[in-house]
Protein backbone atom coordinates (compact mmCIF):
# COMPACT_ATOMS: atom_id res chain seq x y z
CA UNK A 1 0.00 0.00 0.00
CA UNK A 2 2.79 2.71 1.10
CA UNK A 3 6.00 1.60 0.12
CA UNK A 4 9.38 3.56 1.19
CA UNK A 5 12.76 3.33 -0.36
CA UNK A 6 15.80 4.89 0.47
CA UNK A 7 13.36 7.87 0.99
CA UNK A 8 15.25 11.69 2.02
CA UNK A 9 13.59 14.84 2.22
CA UNK A 10 15.53 18.07 1.90
CA UNK A 11 14.74 21.41 2.34
CA UNK A 12 15.67 24.57 0.79
CA UNK A 13 18.92 25.67 2.99
CA UNK A 14 19.91 22.13 3.34
CA UNK A 15 18.09 20.53 6.60
CA UNK A 16 17.33 17.44 5.97
CA UNK A 17 14.25 16.03 7.96
CA UNK A 18 13.93 12.70 6.74
CA UNK A 19 17.28 10.93 5.76
CA UNK A 20 17.28 7.84 3.96
CA UNK A 21 14.21 5.99 5.46
CA UNK A 22 12.67 2.54 3.96
CA UNK A 23 9.62 1.09 4.99
CA UNK A 24 6.80 -1.28 3.64
CA UNK A 25 2.83 -0.66 5.14
CA UNK A 26 0.38 -3.29 3.59
CA UNK A 27 -3.14 -2.91 3.32
CA UNK A 28 -5.03 -2.89 6.17
CA UNK A 29 -2.33 -2.09 8.71
CA UNK A 30 -2.65 0.26 11.27
CA UNK A 31 0.65 1.95 11.66
CA UNK A 32 1.84 4.66 14.33
CA UNK A 33 4.80 6.83 13.40
CA UNK A 34 6.52 8.27 16.64
CA UNK A 35 9.40 10.44 18.21
CA UNK A 36 10.34 13.54 19.72
CA UNK A 37 9.02 16.59 18.16
CA UNK A 38 11.34 17.55 15.22
CA UNK A 39 11.94 13.76 14.46
CA UNK A 40 10.19 14.14 10.55
CA UNK A 41 7.16 12.71 11.59
CA UNK A 42 5.04 16.05 10.36
CA UNK A 43 7.62 15.91 7.26
CA UNK A 44 7.30 11.72 6.52
CA UNK A 45 3.06 12.62 6.53
CA UNK A 46 3.64 15.44 4.45
CA UNK A 47 5.66 12.98 1.84
CA UNK A 48 2.70 10.67 1.71
CA UNK A 49 -0.13 13.07 0.89
CA UNK A 50 2.42 14.70 -1.52
CA UNK A 51 1.79 18.12 0.10
CA UNK A 52 5.95 17.76 -0.11
CA UNK A 53 8.24 16.22 -2.62
CA UNK A 54 10.44 13.55 -2.16
CA UNK A 55 14.25 14.86 -2.55
CA UNK A 56 15.96 11.25 -3.36
CA UNK A 57 14.30 7.51 -3.30
CA UNK A 58 11.18 6.69 -4.09
CA UNK A 59 7.85 6.66 -2.28
CA UNK A 60 4.88 4.78 -3.53
CA UNK A 61 1.48 5.08 -2.52
CA UNK A 62 -1.74 3.43 -4.07
CA UNK A 63 0.36 2.01 -6.77
CA UNK A 64 1.62 5.39 -8.03
CA UNK A 65 5.08 6.77 -7.74
CA UNK A 66 5.00 9.82 -5.85
CA UNK A 67 8.39 11.12 -6.74
CA UNK A 68 7.69 10.90 -10.35
CA UNK A 69 4.11 12.40 -10.13
CA UNK A 70 2.81 15.12 -12.84
CA UNK A 71 1.75 18.14 -10.79
CA UNK A 72 -1.84 17.98 -12.47
CA UNK A 73 -1.81 14.25 -11.25
CA UNK A 74 -1.34 15.06 -7.49
CA UNK A 75 -5.41 16.13 -7.05
CA UNK A 76 -5.90 12.75 -8.03
CA UNK A 77 -3.86 10.85 -5.35
CA UNK A 78 -5.18 12.92 -2.58
CA UNK A 79 -8.47 11.78 -3.22
CA UNK A 80 -7.53 8.65 -2.14
CA UNK A 81 -6.14 9.22 0.89
CA UNK A 82 -8.03 10.46 4.06
CA UNK A 83 -6.29 13.47 5.83
CA UNK A 84 -6.38 14.74 8.91
CA UNK A 85 -4.21 17.59 10.38
CA UNK A 86 -3.32 18.89 13.85
CA UNK A 87 -4.87 21.96 13.22
CA UNK A 88 -8.44 20.50 11.55
CA UNK A 89 -7.93 23.06 8.89
CA UNK A 90 -11.84 23.29 8.87
CA UNK A 91 -14.06 26.13 7.18
CA UNK A 92 -15.33 28.03 9.66
CA UNK A 93 -17.90 30.04 7.34
CA UNK A 94 -19.90 27.27 6.82
CA UNK A 95 -21.70 24.60 8.66
CA UNK A 96 -20.65 21.07 9.94
CA UNK A 97 -22.40 19.59 7.27
CA UNK A 98 -20.87 21.88 4.19
CA UNK A 99 -17.55 21.10 5.62
CA UNK A 100 -18.01 17.49 5.29
CA UNK A 101 -19.58 18.02 1.80
CA UNK A 102 -16.69 19.82 0.48
CA UNK A 103 -14.63 16.40 -1.00
CA UNK A 104 -17.69 14.93 -2.41
CA UNK A 105 -18.37 18.30 -4.06
CA UNK A 106 -14.67 18.16 -5.13
CA UNK A 107 -15.15 14.88 -7.06
CA UNK A 108 -18.12 16.36 -8.60
CA UNK A 109 -20.84 14.24 -6.78
CA UNK A 110 -24.69 14.89 -7.23
CA UNK A 111 -26.02 16.48 -4.03
CA UNK A 112 -28.67 14.48 -2.90
CA UNK A 113 -26.23 11.81 -2.90
CA UNK A 114 -23.61 13.77 -1.09
CA UNK A 115 -25.76 14.96 1.87
CA UNK A 116 -26.51 11.21 2.62
CA UNK A 117 -22.87 10.36 2.51
CA UNK A 118 -21.81 13.29 4.46
CA UNK A 119 -24.86 12.38 7.04
CA UNK A 120 -23.39 9.09 7.27
CA UNK A 121 -19.92 10.55 8.13
CA UNK A 122 -21.37 12.50 9.97
CA UNK A 123 -23.00 9.75 11.99
CA UNK A 124 -19.77 7.48 12.26
CA UNK A 125 -17.99 10.68 14.53
CA UNK A 126 -21.09 11.30 16.45
CA UNK A 127 -21.74 14.84 14.95
CA UNK A 128 -24.86 14.10 13.09
CA UNK A 129 -27.05 16.14 15.66
CA UNK A 130 -24.92 19.13 15.59
CA UNK A 131 -24.14 19.45 11.22
CA UNK A 132 -25.89 22.73 11.21
CA UNK A 133 -23.44 23.79 13.99
CA UNK A 134 -20.64 26.09 12.84
CA UNK A 135 -17.29 24.64 13.27
CA UNK A 136 -16.30 27.40 16.31
CA UNK A 137 -19.71 26.08 18.17
CA UNK A 138 -17.75 23.15 18.70
CA UNK A 139 -15.41 21.86 21.07
CA UNK A 140 -11.93 20.84 20.50
CA UNK A 141 -12.55 16.78 20.34
CA UNK A 142 -15.35 17.73 17.88
CA UNK A 143 -13.72 19.57 15.90
CA UNK A 144 -11.28 16.84 15.50
CA UNK A 145 -13.94 14.51 14.84
CA UNK A 146 -15.27 17.05 12.22
CA UNK A 147 -12.46 16.73 10.39
CA UNK A 148 -12.07 12.73 10.50
CA UNK A 149 -15.57 12.97 9.10
CA UNK A 150 -14.31 14.89 6.26
CA UNK A 151 -11.27 12.84 5.82
CA UNK A 152 -13.08 9.45 5.65
CA UNK A 153 -16.45 10.79 3.13
CA UNK A 154 -14.55 9.97 0.32
CA UNK A 155 -14.29 6.09 1.54
CA UNK A 156 -10.44 6.87 1.21
CA UNK A 157 -8.51 3.66 0.95
CA UNK A 158 -5.57 5.35 3.33
CA UNK A 159 -6.38 7.19 6.44
CA UNK A 160 -3.48 9.22 7.60
CA UNK A 161 -3.37 11.80 10.57
CA UNK A 162 -0.34 13.66 11.63
CA UNK A 163 -1.02 14.59 15.36
CA UNK A 164 -4.61 14.47 15.76
CA UNK A 165 -4.76 14.40 19.41
CA UNK A 166 -2.28 16.91 19.50
CA UNK A 167 -4.32 20.10 21.71
CA UNK A 168 -6.98 17.45 22.93
CA UNK A 169 -7.12 16.73 27.08
CA UNK A 170 -6.87 12.39 27.41
CA UNK A 171 -10.75 11.83 27.30
CA UNK A 172 -11.22 13.52 24.06
CA UNK A 173 -8.30 11.75 22.49
CA UNK A 174 -9.54 8.58 23.29
CA UNK A 175 -12.48 9.12 21.71
CA UNK A 176 -10.59 10.03 18.86
CA UNK A 177 -8.33 7.04 18.88
CA UNK A 178 -11.23 4.64 19.21
CA UNK A 179 -12.69 6.24 15.80
CA UNK A 180 -9.24 5.35 13.82
CA UNK A 181 -9.60 1.80 15.39
CA UNK A 182 -12.93 1.63 14.22
CA UNK A 183 -12.12 2.28 10.72
CA UNK A 184 -9.22 -0.10 10.73
CA UNK A 185 -11.20 -2.73 11.75
CA UNK A 186 -13.30 -2.55 8.44
CA UNK A 187 -10.26 -2.18 6.95
CA UNK A 188 -8.73 0.76 6.12
CA UNK A 189 -5.34 1.72 6.13
CA UNK A 190 -4.58 4.07 9.18
CA UNK A 191 -1.35 5.91 9.57
CA UNK A 192 -1.05 8.26 12.33
CA UNK A 193 1.98 10.42 13.19
CA UNK A 194 2.13 11.21 17.16
CA UNK A 195 4.46 11.05 20.42
CA UNK A 196 1.60 9.86 22.74
CA UNK A 197 2.81 7.42 24.08
CA UNK A 198 -0.36 6.22 25.65
CA UNK A 199 -1.48 4.85 22.23
CA UNK A 200 1.21 2.58 21.73
CA UNK A 201 0.67 0.88 25.14
CA UNK A 202 -2.73 0.66 24.49
CA UNK A 203 -2.65 -0.61 20.87
CA UNK A 204 -0.08 -2.35 19.97
CA UNK A 205 0.03 -1.02 16.50
CA UNK A 206 2.78 -1.28 14.13
CA UNK A 207 5.10 1.34 15.09
CA UNK A 208 7.73 3.58 12.70
CA UNK A 209 10.11 5.06 15.12
CA UNK A 210 11.70 8.29 13.47
CA UNK A 211 15.08 10.15 15.42
CA UNK A 212 16.15 12.89 13.41
CA UNK A 213 14.96 12.13 10.29
CA UNK A 214 16.18 8.75 10.24
CA UNK A 215 14.23 5.02 10.88
CA UNK A 216 15.56 3.57 14.35
CA UNK B 1 -20.24 13.83 -18.05
CA UNK B 2 -22.32 14.30 -15.32
CA UNK B 3 -19.80 15.41 -12.47
CA UNK B 4 -18.49 17.45 -15.10
CA UNK B 5 -21.53 18.95 -15.48
CA UNK B 6 -22.39 19.12 -11.84
CA UNK B 7 -19.50 20.89 -11.09
CA UNK B 8 -19.74 23.62 -13.68
CA UNK B 9 -23.92 23.90 -11.98
CA UNK B 10 -21.63 24.54 -8.56
CA UNK B 11 -19.21 26.93 -9.70
CA UNK B 12 -21.69 28.54 -11.67
CA UNK B 13 -23.96 29.02 -8.48
CA UNK B 14 -21.41 29.75 -6.39
CA UNK B 15 -20.41 32.49 -8.40
CA UNK B 16 -24.04 34.15 -8.32
CA UNK B 17 -23.68 34.05 -4.64
CA UNK B 18 -21.21 35.70 -4.14
CA UNK B 19 -22.51 38.48 -6.51
CA UNK B 20 -25.93 38.37 -4.60
CA UNK B 21 -24.05 38.25 -0.68
CA UNK B 22 -21.96 41.67 -1.82
CA UNK B 23 -24.40 43.88 -2.95
CA UNK B 24 -22.92 46.97 -2.37
CA UNK B 25 -19.62 45.56 -3.69
CA UNK B 26 -21.37 44.15 -7.14
CA UNK B 27 -23.89 47.31 -7.61
CA UNK B 28 -20.05 49.40 -7.40
CA UNK B 29 -18.26 47.06 -9.56
CA UNK B 30 -21.49 46.79 -12.13
CA UNK B 31 -21.58 50.70 -12.32
CA UNK B 32 -17.79 50.95 -13.14
CA UNK B 33 -17.90 48.06 -15.38
CA UNK B 34 -21.26 49.69 -16.82
CA UNK B 35 -20.19 52.92 -17.58
CA UNK B 36 -16.80 51.92 -18.84
CA UNK B 37 -18.54 50.10 -21.75
CA UNK B 38 -21.71 53.08 -22.20
CA UNK B 39 -18.91 55.56 -23.86
CA UNK B 40 -18.31 52.86 -26.57
CA UNK B 41 -21.40 51.78 -26.83
CA UNK B 42 -22.84 55.70 -27.21
CA UNK B 43 -20.25 55.89 -29.62
CA UNK B 44 -21.18 53.41 -31.73
CA UNK B 45 -25.02 53.74 -31.74
CA UNK B 46 -24.16 57.49 -33.09
CA UNK B 47 -21.90 55.95 -35.19
CA UNK B 48 -24.87 53.91 -36.67
CA UNK B 49 -27.41 56.72 -36.54
CA UNK B 50 -25.12 59.15 -38.82
CA UNK B 51 -24.07 56.52 -41.36
CA UNK B 52 -27.96 55.56 -41.91
CA UNK B 53 -28.58 59.34 -42.21
CA UNK B 54 -25.99 58.91 -45.29
CA UNK B 55 -27.63 55.99 -46.47
CA UNK B 56 -30.86 58.13 -46.49
CA UNK B 57 -30.10 61.46 -48.08
CA UNK B 58 -30.99 61.18 -51.45
CA UNK B 59 -29.03 61.95 -54.78
CA UNK B 60 -25.94 61.00 -53.37
CA UNK B 61 -25.05 57.82 -55.11
CA UNK B 62 -26.87 59.06 -58.64
CA UNK B 63 -24.61 59.59 -61.44
CA UNK B 64 -25.74 62.69 -64.33
CA UNK B 65 -24.21 62.28 -67.46
CA UNK B 66 -24.97 65.19 -69.58
CA UNK B 67 -24.13 64.92 -73.51
CA UNK B 68 -23.23 67.74 -76.09
CA UNK B 69 -26.05 69.71 -77.69
CA UNK B 70 -24.96 68.67 -80.76
CA UNK B 71 -25.21 64.56 -80.15
CA UNK B 72 -26.70 62.77 -82.08
CA UNK B 73 -29.18 59.73 -81.51
CA UNK B 74 -26.76 57.55 -83.41
CA UNK B 75 -24.44 59.09 -80.31
CA UNK B 76 -27.05 58.37 -77.59
CA UNK B 77 -27.32 54.33 -78.25
CA UNK B 78 -22.96 54.50 -78.46
CA UNK B 79 -23.26 55.95 -74.95
CA UNK B 80 -26.42 53.57 -73.94
CA UNK B 81 -24.23 50.46 -75.38
CA UNK B 82 -21.21 51.54 -73.84
CA UNK B 83 -23.04 51.84 -70.10
CA UNK B 84 -24.36 48.36 -71.10
CA UNK B 85 -21.09 46.70 -71.42
CA UNK B 86 -19.09 48.65 -68.48
CA UNK B 87 -21.95 46.78 -66.41
CA UNK B 88 -22.73 50.79 -64.73
CA UNK B 89 -25.81 49.59 -63.29
CA UNK B 90 -29.08 50.70 -63.95
CA UNK B 91 -29.86 54.24 -65.84
CA UNK B 92 -32.52 56.30 -67.10
CA UNK B 93 -32.43 58.40 -70.38
CA UNK B 94 -33.67 62.01 -70.16
CA UNK B 95 -34.18 62.90 -73.52
CA UNK B 96 -33.93 66.98 -74.18
CA UNK B 97 -37.81 67.23 -75.70
CA UNK B 98 -38.30 65.58 -71.70
CA UNK B 99 -36.06 67.70 -69.91
CA UNK B 100 -37.97 70.51 -71.27
CA UNK B 101 -41.42 69.74 -71.00
CA UNK B 102 -40.43 68.92 -66.87
CA UNK B 103 -38.78 72.28 -66.57
CA UNK B 104 -42.05 74.18 -67.86
CA UNK B 105 -44.08 72.04 -65.53
CA UNK B 106 -41.61 73.74 -63.04
CA UNK B 107 -43.87 76.69 -61.35
CA UNK B 108 -43.20 80.30 -63.00
CA UNK B 109 -40.88 78.58 -65.34
CA UNK B 110 -43.24 78.19 -68.41
CA UNK B 111 -42.74 81.96 -69.57
CA UNK B 112 -38.76 81.55 -69.68
CA UNK B 113 -38.89 78.25 -71.40
CA UNK B 114 -41.35 79.35 -73.96
CA UNK B 115 -39.48 82.74 -74.45
CA UNK B 116 -36.34 80.70 -75.79
CA UNK B 117 -35.63 80.78 -78.95
CA UNK B 118 -34.07 77.40 -78.79
CA UNK B 119 -34.12 73.85 -76.39
CA UNK B 120 -31.01 74.82 -74.26
CA UNK B 121 -31.03 71.74 -72.13
CA UNK B 122 -28.61 68.50 -73.35
CA UNK B 123 -30.02 65.24 -73.29
CA UNK B 124 -28.71 63.28 -70.30
CA UNK B 125 -28.26 59.86 -68.47
CA UNK B 126 -29.35 59.37 -64.64
CA UNK B 127 -26.89 56.41 -63.29
CA UNK B 128 -27.81 54.36 -60.40
CA UNK B 129 -24.32 52.48 -60.16
CA UNK B 130 -24.12 48.99 -59.02
CA UNK B 131 -21.24 49.83 -57.02
CA UNK B 132 -21.73 52.34 -54.25
CA UNK B 133 -18.42 52.68 -52.66
CA UNK B 134 -16.78 56.27 -53.10
CA UNK B 135 -13.42 55.00 -54.65
CA UNK B 136 -15.82 52.91 -57.40
CA UNK B 137 -18.17 56.06 -58.44
CA UNK B 138 -14.92 58.25 -58.75
CA UNK B 139 -13.36 55.52 -60.82
CA UNK B 140 -16.54 55.23 -62.96
CA UNK B 141 -17.14 59.20 -63.05
CA UNK B 142 -13.55 59.41 -64.82
CA UNK B 143 -14.23 56.83 -67.66
CA UNK B 144 -17.76 58.21 -68.51
CA UNK B 145 -15.96 61.38 -68.84
CA UNK B 146 -13.98 60.15 -71.45
CA UNK B 147 -16.24 58.75 -73.53
CA UNK B 148 -17.26 60.83 -76.78
CA UNK B 149 -20.34 63.48 -76.76
CA UNK B 150 -20.25 63.11 -73.33
CA UNK B 151 -20.15 67.25 -72.31
CA UNK B 152 -20.47 66.55 -68.14
CA UNK B 153 -20.70 64.01 -65.47
CA UNK B 154 -21.68 65.27 -62.07
CA UNK B 155 -20.88 63.48 -59.44
CA UNK B 156 -21.92 65.05 -55.63
CA UNK B 157 -18.45 62.77 -54.88
CA UNK B 158 -16.75 65.49 -52.57
CA UNK B 159 -19.54 65.52 -49.95
CA UNK B 160 -19.66 61.39 -49.91
CA UNK B 161 -15.79 61.12 -49.95
CA UNK B 162 -15.96 64.24 -46.83
CA UNK B 163 -18.49 61.63 -44.92
CA UNK B 164 -17.34 58.54 -45.35
CA UNK B 165 -13.54 59.61 -43.82
CA UNK B 166 -15.09 61.20 -40.96
CA UNK B 167 -16.92 57.55 -40.41
CA UNK B 168 -13.97 55.95 -40.81
CA UNK B 169 -12.16 58.53 -38.59
CA UNK B 170 -15.11 58.16 -36.33
CA UNK B 171 -14.75 54.36 -36.34
CA UNK B 172 -11.29 54.78 -35.62
CA UNK B 173 -11.51 56.45 -32.89
CA UNK B 174 -14.21 54.35 -31.59
CA UNK B 175 -11.97 51.49 -31.62
CA UNK B 176 -9.31 53.23 -29.46
CA UNK B 177 -11.83 54.55 -26.65
CA UNK B 178 -13.09 50.79 -26.84
CA UNK B 179 -9.96 49.41 -26.19
CA UNK B 180 -8.97 51.96 -23.66
CA UNK B 181 -12.38 51.01 -21.54
CA UNK B 182 -12.15 46.96 -22.13
CA UNK B 183 -8.30 47.22 -20.53
CA UNK B 184 -10.43 49.69 -17.83
CA UNK B 185 -12.83 46.32 -17.29
CA UNK B 186 -10.25 43.82 -17.23
CA UNK B 187 -8.38 45.61 -14.73
CA UNK B 188 -11.69 46.32 -12.65
CA UNK B 189 -12.33 42.28 -12.88
CA UNK B 190 -8.48 41.75 -11.88
CA UNK B 191 -9.03 43.76 -8.87
CA UNK B 192 -12.25 42.24 -7.52
CA UNK B 193 -10.98 38.57 -8.25
CA UNK B 194 -8.10 39.45 -6.54
CA UNK B 195 -9.41 40.67 -3.45
CA UNK B 196 -11.54 37.22 -3.55
CA UNK B 197 -8.55 34.91 -3.75
CA UNK B 198 -7.49 36.52 -0.63
CA UNK B 199 -10.95 36.44 1.34
CA UNK B 200 -10.92 32.47 0.30
CA UNK B 201 -7.51 31.69 0.80
CA UNK B 202 -8.52 29.44 3.75
CA UNK B 203 -10.70 27.54 1.61
CA UNK B 204 -8.44 27.25 -1.02
CA UNK B 205 -5.69 25.66 0.88
CA UNK B 206 -7.76 23.07 2.23
CA UNK B 207 -9.74 22.26 -1.03
CA UNK B 208 -6.44 21.69 -2.62
CA UNK B 209 -5.07 19.59 0.20
CA UNK B 210 -8.38 17.37 0.12
CA UNK B 211 -7.92 17.02 -3.77
CA UNK B 212 -9.45 19.43 -5.71
CA UNK B 213 -7.90 20.21 -9.42
CA UNK B 214 -7.12 23.53 -10.87
CA UNK B 215 -9.83 23.81 -12.68
CA UNK B 216 -12.00 23.37 -9.65
CA UNK B 217 -10.73 26.08 -7.35
CA UNK B 218 -10.39 28.34 -10.77
CA UNK B 219 -13.74 28.13 -12.02
CA UNK B 220 -16.03 29.57 -9.78
CA UNK B 221 -13.85 32.97 -10.42
CA UNK B 222 -13.97 32.60 -14.18
CA UNK B 223 -17.95 32.20 -13.57
CA UNK B 224 -17.68 35.56 -11.37
CA UNK B 225 -16.00 37.58 -13.80
CA UNK B 226 -17.69 36.35 -16.87
CA UNK B 227 -21.04 36.95 -14.81
CA UNK B 228 -20.25 40.65 -13.44
CA UNK B 229 -18.91 41.63 -17.00
CA UNK B 230 -22.17 40.01 -18.76
CA UNK B 231 -24.17 42.28 -16.39
CA UNK B 232 -22.10 45.13 -16.74
CA UNK B 233 -22.20 45.16 -20.50
CA UNK B 234 -26.18 44.80 -20.15
CA UNK B 235 -26.08 48.06 -18.14
CA UNK B 236 -24.30 49.66 -20.67
CA UNK B 237 -27.04 48.51 -23.40
CA UNK B 238 -29.73 50.37 -20.91
CA UNK B 239 -27.67 53.50 -19.94
CA UNK B 240 -27.20 53.96 -23.95
CA UNK B 241 -30.66 53.15 -24.52
CA UNK B 242 -31.84 55.14 -21.93
CA UNK B 243 -30.30 58.27 -23.25
CA UNK B 244 -31.17 57.58 -26.53
CA UNK B 245 -35.58 57.78 -25.61
CA UNK B 246 -34.20 60.90 -23.75
CA UNK B 247 -32.61 62.97 -26.61
CA UNK B 248 -35.06 60.90 -29.68
CA UNK B 249 -37.80 63.39 -28.92
CA UNK B 250 -35.53 66.78 -29.29
CA UNK B 251 -33.52 65.23 -32.25
CA UNK B 252 -36.75 64.52 -33.96
CA UNK B 253 -38.16 68.15 -33.45
CA UNK B 254 -34.71 69.50 -34.71
CA UNK B 255 -34.58 67.24 -37.89
CA UNK B 256 -38.45 68.36 -38.60
CA UNK B 257 -37.04 72.38 -38.13
CA UNK B 258 -34.82 71.57 -41.17
CA UNK B 259 -37.71 69.78 -42.82
CA UNK B 260 -36.51 66.23 -42.71
CA UNK B 261 -37.59 63.28 -40.74
CA UNK B 262 -34.93 61.48 -38.65
CA UNK B 263 -35.26 59.06 -35.55
CA UNK B 264 -32.17 58.20 -33.41
CA UNK B 265 -32.01 54.58 -33.08
CA UNK B 266 -31.31 53.26 -29.92
CA UNK B 267 -29.28 49.92 -29.71
CA UNK B 268 -30.87 46.50 -30.67
CA UNK B 269 -31.18 43.60 -29.26
CA UNK B 270 -28.50 42.16 -30.87
CA UNK B 271 -26.18 45.39 -29.63
CA UNK B 272 -27.07 44.62 -26.20
CA UNK B 273 -26.66 40.89 -26.64
CA UNK B 274 -22.86 41.96 -28.29
CA UNK B 275 -22.22 44.43 -25.32
CA UNK B 276 -22.76 41.77 -22.82
CA UNK B 277 -20.86 39.33 -24.47
CA UNK B 278 -18.16 41.58 -24.98
CA UNK B 279 -18.13 42.44 -21.00
CA UNK B 280 -18.26 38.60 -19.84
CA UNK B 281 -15.63 37.57 -22.17
CA UNK B 282 -13.29 40.46 -20.88
CA UNK B 283 -14.59 39.81 -17.57
CA UNK B 284 -13.35 36.00 -18.10
CA UNK B 285 -10.39 37.25 -19.09
CA UNK B 286 -9.77 39.48 -16.46
CA UNK B 287 -10.55 36.44 -13.63
CA UNK B 288 -7.99 34.47 -15.61
CA UNK B 289 -5.41 36.64 -15.32
CA UNK B 290 -5.94 37.67 -11.79
CA UNK B 291 -6.91 33.88 -10.57
CA UNK B 292 -3.10 32.83 -12.35
CA UNK B 293 -1.30 35.42 -10.39
CA UNK B 294 -2.78 35.22 -7.26
CA UNK B 295 -2.66 31.22 -7.22
CA UNK B 296 0.46 31.53 -7.27
CA UNK B 297 1.21 31.43 -4.06
CA UNK B 298 -0.85 28.28 -3.16
CA UNK B 299 1.85 26.15 -4.78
Amino acid sequence: MIVASNLSKRYPGGYEAVQDVSFEISAGQMVFITGHSGAGKTTLVKLIASIERPTAGSLVVNGQNLSALRRSAIPYVRRHLGMVFQDQKLLFDRSALDNVLLPLQIVGMPRRESIRRAQAALDKVGLLAREKARPIALSGGEQQRLAIARAVVNRPTVLLADEPTGNLDADSATDILEIFADFHRVGVTVVVATHDQNWIERYHPNVLRLDHGRLL
Amino acid sequence: MKAWFAQHQAALASAFHRLWSTPLNTLLSLLVIGIALTLPGAGYVLLDNLRDLGRNASGVQQISLFMNLDASKKDVGDIESRLRSAGAGKWKFVPKEEALKRMQKSEGMAEIVASLPRNPLPDAFIIEPANTEPEALEVMRKEIAGWPKVAHVQLDSAWVKRFDAFLKLGKLALWMLGGIFAAGLVAVTFNTIRLQVLAQAAEIEVARMIGATDGFIRRPFYYFGALQGGLGGLLAAALVAGAVGLLGGPVGDLATLYGGSFALNGPSLLDALVLASAGAVLGWLGAQLSVSLSLRKFD
